[in-house]
């Protein structure tokens, strides 16, 4: 049945969170009782990608964007957009520090300076259902592979695009597959890694739960390409969303022929297998998640023998990261060449000569627009932050942008204008990673950042190699003596000393960027280092033991008449003062909680 | 009424070795913890030397081996949670409950955990209590979300 609107609610992972699904009922009610439910459908969607305005919406086919919505929202939105056909203003996206909304999402800056292949189903489908894929050209690469392309051809159209590995490395994935077919073998394996677990990273979360079938898809073909019947997912235990929509997919695609035997009547069956992690970060790595796969403790081993050679059961296996399956549907559908004419260099002699297609990155942190985008490679840094992400929150000042996890660094300022590429982000000492982009701001402390991941990679290190498990631990350890003022200037050259050690002696990848954070903070915020060790300054207000927090008598008073609000929450009793008067912080009761700050509506708490 | 349960875990899995730590992860969603007596049945079961699996139930994060809360609190601290202020929103939360990460209260209502980030990044800082997900949780409104328990 046509309809004359769709009403596309985003069902990703935030949107539901902030009750996306109850204002999905709404709508329907709405619709109903007003007799419209003939003309108008509400659609749930995978993650739009705007996700610092969620929950919202997306009116179709006139692009209409409708954001922030409440529930109670919804009866007066039908009455006025699908009743009276008038737009209700104060649902429409206004960007910060303007006055005027944009009504059409394909105007909004967020949307506007992206390209999207990964992720160009996104919001447009209903993930849960195969057909709206089809209908979107899905299926129809496999279908040209299998009916008119050799295995080699396959192999030789992916390495021509240029496309390298999403999840981190960079590998080229035209001579991974090639290496791997060639591997004489009664068995191999393809392995899709879902098992995201940078923080502040959701990128494969989103494009599975957006648009799975392009990853089973893309596994398909790849498992055509290097004659694999047999392949496994390992997602994320943590993702229930994303691993329920795949096993739907799954089931899917089976009914459909799509994946089983004689697949589009051809030679050729494939079957895929979901597996959970289960909370190990170094299942990231592909041999810890082999071994994980075969139900074993998640830890790397020495790669003298690559696991494209014998990886999973000792057999030769070809793992990819869900971005980078989900891109293989495409480059086929389009060719090569139409993939390699977006991004960086050149790669017709050499598969590491440049960074083609697109990446997605999930931008958190202190910006304004957090979400999911996908962008050209070669874009600028400062393009993505400040046009995309429409700048800093709060008007503050920009200090950082971490890139790549706990294995990739911090950049700062300077280097803004730095294009996204695998190679530039690795001179600069950080990574591409897997599309983790946080960006800090002015009061976020250098070395306390540095700490935080290092605390990340120190507790996930699996023990199973010295350099990693013991580098790690003494390095956290001078960092806690730096955040708590007691470090000393023999304890930044020690810190570079040992970053230097474990860089170069770890077993596997985790252990030897795990110094990266550090490395570039050093780099790049040695002041603020400094501060810390000779001045016992935080100059990001952050690290408890050197910052104090005071209440401004003229503000108390003369704004906030002495509220007395930060006094009743303060969990230690450390305000002193009553209605109408100033208020005091006795410091030595003071715990640094920081509550008071916030509660303070007056701007009357200051940190020193 | 453990036992039924992993009993019908244990049939929805192929019984091979390799199949162990789906097994758990099931029994852990179920049980929220993994008795003793039911490594040991699970270890007989799947034939896998129990020393396995204790190093796998205490290598992998999402298994406990004691019991958590009826509704298991998880502060994510995630990079754009933890910028967020996310240590300071686990520490309101001990204080709120009297315990630290890791516990559970006397009364087995809840039990603090920290995990590595639930993707949620827009929403930062992000708790999980039970299956809910609170998003923007501000340090004041902490003992607001708990007392809907």
């Amino acid at each position: 049945m046509a309809y004359r609107t769709y009403l596309m609610v985003c069902a990703g992972t935030g949107c539901v969170a902030n009750q996306s699904m109850k204002i999905k009922d709404k709508l329907e009610s709405e619709i109903r009782k007003r007799g419209l439910q003939d003309e108008v459908s509400v659609v749930t969607t995978g993650c739009n990608g705007f996700c610092a305005v969620g929950p919202l919406m997306v009116v179709q086919p006139d692009g209409i964007f409708y954001q922030l919505l409440k529930e109670t929202d919804i009866p007066f939105l039908v009455e006025e957009h699908f009743v009276k056909g008038r737009l209700v203003k104060e649902l429409l996206y206004t960007p910060p520090r303007e006055k005027a909304p944009i009504p059409k999402m394909s105007d909004i800056p967020f949307f506007a300076d992206q390209t999207l292949i990964v992720l160009r189903n996104r919001g447009l489908i209903n993930p849960e259902n195969i057909d709206e894929y089809i209908a979107r050209g899905g299926y129809q690469a496999l279908a040209k592979v299998l009916t008119l392309m050799t295995p080699d051809q396959v192999i030789q159209e992916i390495k021509a695009s240029g496309l390298r590995g999403r999840g981190g490395g960079g590998f080229p994935t035209g001579i991974k597959w090639e290496t791997c077919k060639n591997v004489p073998s009664d068995t191999h394996y393809v392995i899709c890694n879902a098992d995201e677990g940078d923080p502040g990273a959701f990128m494969d979360r989103s494009t599975i739960e957006s648009d799975p079938h392009a990853v089973i898809e893309g596994m398909l073909i790849g498992a055509y390409a290097i004659g694999s019947r047999e392949g496994y997912v390992y997602i994320r235990n943590e993702y229930p969303i994303a691993l329920e929509r795949l096993q739907v997919a799954i089931k899917q695609a089976r009914e459909y022929g799509l994946l089983g035997q004689k697949i589009f009547n051809k030679d050729f069956d494939f079957e895929i297998r979901i597996v959970r992690g289960a909370g190990a970060f170094v299942c990231g790595e592909s041999t810890a998640l082999m071994a994980s796969i075969e139900g074993r403790p998640g830890e790397p081993r020495a790669k003298y023998v690559h696991t494209v050679e014998r990886g999973l059961w000792d057999k030769p296996t070809c793992l990819n990261n869900v971005e980078t399956w989900a891109n293989v549907p495409q480059i086929i559908e389009k060719g090569a060449g139409w993939f390699s004419s977006i991004g960086t260099g050149d790669v017709t002699s050499d598969a590491w000569g440049g960074s083609k297609g697109t990446k997605v990155f999930s931008l958190a942190g202190k910006v304004n627009n957090t979400g999911l985008i996908e962008v050209p490679m070669g874009i600028t840094l400062r393009k993505i932050i400040f046009d995309i992400g429409g700048g800093i929150k709060d008007g503050k000042k920009f200090k950082a942008v971490q890139t790549g996890g706990p294995s990739g660094g911090f950049i700062p300022e300077s280097l803004l204008d730095l294009p996204v590429d695998y190679e530039e982000l690795t001179k600069v000492g950080s990574m591409m990673g897997s599309g983790g982009m946080v960006v800090a701001d002015e009061n976020n402390c250098m070395v306390d950042m540095a700490k935080y991941f290092l605390a990340f990679t120190q507790a996930e290190s699996c023990g199973k190699c010295v350099p990693c498990r013991e580098g790690t631990k003494r390095m956290l350890d001078i960092l806690e003596k730096i955040t708590v003022g007691k470090g000393t200037e023999e304890d930044l050259v020690l810190l570079e000393e040992l970053s230097n050690m474990v860089v170069e002696s770890s077993l596997c990848a985790l252990g030897g960027s795990a110094p990266n954070p550090v490395l570039t903070t050093l780099k790049y915020f040695r002041e603020e280092y400094e501060a810390h060790v000779k001045d016992k300054h935080c100059p990001g207000h952050s690290c408890r033991e050197l910052i104090q927090y005071i209440i401004d008598p003229e503000l108390c008073l003369g704004k906030g008449h002495g509220c007395h609000v930060c006094a009743k929450n303060c969990p230690d009793g450390a305000i002193v003062g009553e209605t109408k008067q100033v208020h005091t912080i006795d410091v030595m009761k003071c715990g640094k909680c920081g509550i008071c700050y916030d509660v303070c509506k007056f701007d009357a708490i200051h940190i020193e | 009424m453990d036992a039924q349960a992993v009993e019908t875990i244990l049939q929805n899995h192929p019984k091979d070795p390799s199949s162990i730590i789906q097994v758990l992860l099931d029994i852990q969603n179920e049980l929220y913890y993994l008795p003793r007596e039911v490594l040991e049945h699970v270890s007989k079961s799947l034939n896998v030397p129990l020393s396995r699996t204790y190093s796998l139930a205490t290598f992998y994060k999402a298994f406990s081996l004691k019991p958590k809360g009826k509704y298991p609190i998880a502060v994510c601290t995630g990079t754009a949670c933890h910028v967020q202020g996310a240590v300071r929103i686990l520490e309101q939360i001990e204080r709120e409950l009297s315990i630290k990460e890791g516990e559970t209260t006397p009364d087995k209502k809840f039990s603090v955990e920290t995990v590595r980030c639930l993707g949620c990044c827009g929403l930062a800082p992000v708790v999980t209590v039970g299956k809910n997900l609170h998003g923007k949780v501000p340090m004041a409104k902490v003992s607001k979300i708990l007392k809907q328990y």
